[in-house]
């Protein structure tokens, strides 16, 4: 299969401006500024194939939207190369970006004032839409996220959760073959999530598009994606499926017990003392936490032995959270 | 094509959703033309004329020179600022379309809509209550129609070069003020250029603000002789195709050192 994306030793350095401290730094920085080069993404590379749902993913500061914005043509690399779509984004930009389509979470790239079906009207002229295809895969569009009553209002009377929907239906007008995500659910309740994850869903399989997805939300991800690059300080720590990255870090399985009886973390401690355990006690709820191997054996032999000597109201065994495993790899680092 | 003249489209609307800044416009044009009117009487006194000028012809030209500017004036500099300080050129960026061409469109939304729904109500309203002299002269109105629409082009082409400045500069906030005055004032609005004592008017000769107003007004005065007029609406067009050329290497400049804004 193609490759939709291709990224090679792909560079972005910015210069970092530093203001002196002080009216007398304030006064010699009017002469010269101190700055130093820094590197916002530093010898990063990648493939996404054609049709594939990879989420981007990485603290705040990562290089994330950088890279995005590289890969959109909207930023020049300082070094390295990209090729989407069998083009270079930043040089062939006018014709590039009519076979993507973007969504920037924080930006709207409706027009304020006016009504979201004037904004519809222009991007379809814009990006030279003929009736018929307009007409066949808006309507679905507009369909599935339920936007029909609000293409008569102005932009700025909508509510987040429309406004985002609206964008959408906008970035997709020209039902393009590769969709840039940078956090689209930001700050939405979770049945617009929900929706908004459905209909990527869809299209992904309806139209084969390739979907590039940043967020914090790491369940946008679960839900959508099978391989997640992540990010950090520049450089792609980790790119893979989401299943080995839980498999990788995932530390063992977590199981739950409330008990009916006052217990003791010293009790827990000797009755399972033969096997590898860890004993955690959550002191409000009265929970207690054992964290042992992801191991089927141990685990029942482990409730075998609790159960056998206390009474128990309540058992839960989890997983490790992807949001646990990321937040221990944005903590500790890969290794 | 079919884009830019969408964008016409979407201006003509976005001008209508905020009806109260049209109306208040035509007051605010109209109270100029009227002040400058009753200064340039009071200046004119007894005299026949000045500068080769009549009275009646200088009404004629502040007049003009006012209704002339609502089409080739627009704010597309400080848009252009704003859309660059808040990140937002981004968007526009990831559009198949040239930028700088979609602004001016915009531009030209903006005053096409402001010609007709602004300046020629507005001149009949100010032909009721001041003596004004309309050329019955055919080509007269055609040099005139050709001429503004040269200011519009040379007037656009300075604001754009202001508003790329933005990418080098953070904030220009100044810079553009400064530019609106220096255009007031070179272009003849305030004061026709013949007016000017003689060595400014010679330095004023190589820059490119008279063709901005000075020209189509004096065009519309029947000011100019038919040569005259060619000559000046040329050399409006000269201006045209050079400042193309200081806007298109501060583009390619701008977008190589481009950085969004906010994230």
């Amino acid at each position: 299969m193609k490759d939709a994306i291709t990224v090679r030793n792909l560079k972005k350095e910015f210069k970092a401006y530093s203001s002196r401290s002080g009216l007398k730094g304030a006064f010699r920085d009017l002469l010269t500024r101190n700055y130093k080069i820094v590197p916002a993404v530093n010898d990063i590379s990648f493939n996404v194939k054609q049709g594939e749902m990879v989420g981007y993913i990485g603290e705040n500061g990562a290089g994330k939207s950088t890279t995005i914005k590289m890969l959109t043509g909207i930023l020049t690399p300082t070094s390295g190369g990209v090729i989407v779509n069998g083009m270079n984004p930043h040089r062939d930009r006018e014709k590039f970006v009519s076979t993507i389509g973007v969504v920037f979470g924080q930006r709207s790239q409706l027009w304020w004032d006016i009504a979201v079906q004037e904004s519809f009207r222009l991007l379809k002229k814009v990006y030279k839409v003929s009736d018929e295809q307009y007409e066949s895969h808006m309507a679905h569009v507009i369909k599935t996220l339920d936007i029909e009553p609000l293409l008569d209002k102005p932009v700025r009377k909508l509510s987040l959760g429309q406004r985002m929907r609206c964008e959408l239906a906008a970035a997709l007008i020209h039902n393009p073959p590769l969709l840039f995500l940078d956090e689209p659910t930001i700050g939405l309740d979770v049945l617009v999530k929900l929706r908004i994850r459905e209909f990527l869903k869809e299209i992904n399989k309806k139209y084969n598009t390739t979907i590039l997805l940043t967020t914090h939300d790491l369940t946008d991800i679960e839900a959508l994606c099978e391989r997640v690059v992540m990010l950090d300080d520049g450089k792609v720590i980790y790119d893979g499926a989401l299943k080995s990255l839980k498999e990788k870090w995932g530390e063992g399985k977590e199981i739950e017990f409330q008990f009916l009886e006052e217990v003791e973390l010293a009790d827990l401690n000797k009755i399972t003392a033969s096997s590898e355990v860890k004993w955690e006690k959550d002191e409000k709820k009265a929970i207690f936490t054992a964290v042992v191997e992801d191991d089927d054996e141990l685990i029942s032999l482990l409730i075998a032995k609790v159960v056998a000597a206390l009474k128990i109201k309540d058992i839960n065994i989890k997983e490790t959270s992807t949001e646990e495993i990321i937040r221990n790899i944005y903590d500790r680092g890969i290794s | 094509m079919d884009k830019y003249l969408e964008m016409i489209r979407i201006r003509f609307l976005m001008m209508l959703a905020y009806r109260t800044n049209y109306y208040t416009g035509i007051l605010i044009y109209s109270i100029n033309i009227g002040a400058y009117y009753f200064l340039w009487s009071a200046i004119y006194g007894e005299k026949d004329a000045i500068e080769g000028m009549s009275v009646i012809q200088m009404s004629t030209y502040v007049a003009v020179a006012w209704m002339a500017r609502a089409f080739y004036f627009n704010n597309i500099d400080r848009e252009m600022a704003a859309e660059i300080k808040e990140g937002k050129v981004a968007v526009e960026l990831i559009r198949p379309y040239n930028y700088l061409g979609m602004k001016t469109m915009q531009g030209l939304g903006e005053g096409v809509f402001r010609l007709f729904f602004f300046s020629v109500p507005g001149m009949v309203i100010v032909s009721f209550i001041f003596p004004l002299q309309f050329s019955a002269d055919l080509t007269t109105w055609l040099f005139f129609a050709v001429s503004i629409l040269l200011s519009f082009f040379i007037n656009t082409q300075i604001n754009l070069l202001t508003g790329i400045t933005t990418f080098f500069l953070f904030n220009n906030t100044g810079l553009i003020r400064a530019k609106r005055v220096v255009i007031d004032l070179f272009s003849g609005l305030l004061i026709p250029i013949s007016f000017f004592p003689n060595w400014a008017q010679d330095i004023l000769k190589y820059l490119p603000f008279q063709g901005i107003s000075y020209v189509p007004s004096m065009i519309f005065t029947n000011s100019f002789s038919n040569n005259e007029a060619i000559q000046a609406i040329i050399l409006q067009g000269v201006w045209v195709i050079i400042l193309v050329i200081p806007i298109q290497i501060l583009w390619v400049i701008a977008k190589k050192q481009l950085i969004i804004q906010g994230g």
